[in-house]
């Protein structure tokens, strides 16, 4: 089951929670800072929960709130978007813009009934090797206890 | 006092025969009663059709973009408040608009009327002050307009021009002692599975047809993201989880822009409650950002500037 952001539309059912069910996250990292903390944790040999593919980004900024949709639509069950801490953005102010855009986005997504832990904001720096872990840990399991999306998921009509 | 009709054809006429525009924008009586159409006259001879009534509705900010001649446009006050938002986006020049601004007092929700008349067919409607009195084949009937106003004249806050160049007639009143945000919070109360019901409830209405976005006067991109096929952000038929997006994604595109006209609802053949996200948004960047769209040329858009406090809690 991959994850399409181009092409044909790819239809899904909406899974109920069977068992050996896994929840599939998707982490929007940028490459400058969370990116490298999930290196770091990599070549720290620190153990995390599989469940999160990461998509890397040039910078939080660069988030399109249609990515993060289509995400949820195309069979994501949870979306943790990462970028550099405020201040510390390569680009300057990137995160910065970045954070206005996501509040509103976090406040709609809520406002529209969408579950608090489907969608998780969070600032890593490339230091924080064993804060990703712990943060890749904490999301899979906000995800798994909500079980499979069901809100925005695509249904064949 | 003379009528406000009089006074926009006579500035129309004199600011023509003096060359001082190239074209004016207004309203001349539409083709049904209640339904006034934007009017473009180039001649001061013309000028006799403009019209100004309580069902000039349309946002004429809309034909402002992409014009090489000097425009002067009849505008009430959310119209140009999407003008100050269109200046402020360099989508016009302030030079090559010339704002004849109207107060106004609400326009009249023809649908609103319709549902009150239960089928029966409006031949006829004259406006006298604050009532409206409707004629059909054998039925004649006062109505007033304060009651049957647009949603979003209800909860308008400017009504008298913020800009412009000349003001017909007096400043209005402006709404006094009401929440604007009273839907937002009442369904903020609700459970968030009453939340997801009502909002596809009303997103499974559309039919796609992009009219609220064709009315938005800020909706003016290129390449709207429901055309572009590379990439191809969503799905163009009626799938709840496409049309979902759609209007999720509409919204938040007006985000810090949208001045609550209520052209997207006006134009909505299937009577979705757009406004119901659209004020969500606007509420939160007044609360989040303390800005308020259209209300200034000079302070720069929320989401194009930050500030190093911006409230964080969600980020974890």
């Amino acid at each position: 089951m991959g994850l399409k952001i181009t092409g044909v539309n790819q239809m899904q059912e909406p899974r109920e929670k069977v068992d050996g069910w896994e929840p599939k996250i998707i982490a929007f990292l940028c490459n400058w800072c969370s990116y490298a903390g999930a290196d770091l944790a990599g070549v720290s040999r620190l153990q995390y929960p599989p469940n999160t593919r990461i998509i890397r980004v040039p910078c939080s900024s660069r988030i399109n709130p249609l990515l993060i949709l289509r995400a949820l639509q195309h069979g994501a069950d949870g979306i943790l978007v990462s970028g550099c801490h405020p201040g510390d953005c390569h680009y300057i102010s990137g995160n910065y813009v970045a954070r206005r855009k996501f509040a509103i986005l976090n406040n709609l997504l809520d406002y529209l009934g969408i579950e608090k832990g489907r969608v998780h904001f969070a600032w890593v720096s490339a230091a924080e090797g064993k804060r990703f872990a712990e943060l890749i840990k904490e999301t899979t399991e906000e995800v798994r206890a909500l079980g499979p999306a069901k809100e925005l998921v695509k249904k064949q009509d | 006092m003379p009528d406000t009709s009089v006074m926009i054809r006579d500035t129309a006429k004199k600011l023509l025969d003096e060359k001082r525009v190239d074209l004016i924008i207004g309203f001349e009586r539409g083709t049904l009663p209640l339904c006034s159409s934007p009017c473009f006259t180039r001649r001061s001879e013309e000028a006799e059709r403009l019209i100004w009534n309580a069902s000039c509705e349309n946002n004429l900010a809309k034909y402002l973009r992409r014009r090489e001649e000097k425009v002067g446009i009849v505008a009430k006050g959310c119209d140009i408040r999407s003008i100050i938002g269109l200046i402020k986006e360099q989508q016009i020049d302030r030079e090559q608009v010339f704002i004849i601004g109207v107060p106004c007092n609400g326009m009249i929700d023809r649908r609103k009327i319709e549902a009150k008349l239960d089928g029966k067919e409006i031949l006829e409607a004259e406006e006298e002050d604050e009532t409206v009195i409707l004629k059909g084949r054998d039925f004649t009937e006062a109505i007033k307009k304060e009651e049957f106003l647009h949603n979003s004249c209800k909860t308008c806050n400017h009504r008298n021009p913020v800009i412009y160049d000349v003001l017909i007639g007096d400043k209005v009143e402006e709404n006094q002692g009401f929440d604007e945000y009273k839907e937002v919070k009442e369904f903020e109360a609700q459970s968030a599975d009453r939340r997801w019901q009502s909002f596809t409830n009303e997103v499974s209405k559309c039919i796609r047809c992009y009219a609220c976005r064709n009315a938005c006067p800020l909706c003016y991109c290129q390449e709207c993201f429901v055309d572009s096929s590379q990439p191809q952000w969503i799905g163009k038929t009626t799938n709840l989880s496409d049309t979902s997006i759609f209007h999720i994604v509409r919204a938040f595109h007006t985000a810090g822009r949208c001045v609550d006209c209520g052209a997207c609802e006006r134009a909505c053949p299937m009577g979705i409650d757009i406004r119901k996200l659209t004020k969500k948004i606007e509420k939160d960047v007044k609360e989040l950002f303390h800005y308020e769209a259209g209300v200034s040329l000079e302070d720069i858009p929320p989401l194009a500037t930050f500030n190093p406090d911006d409230p964080q809690e969600f980020i974890k």
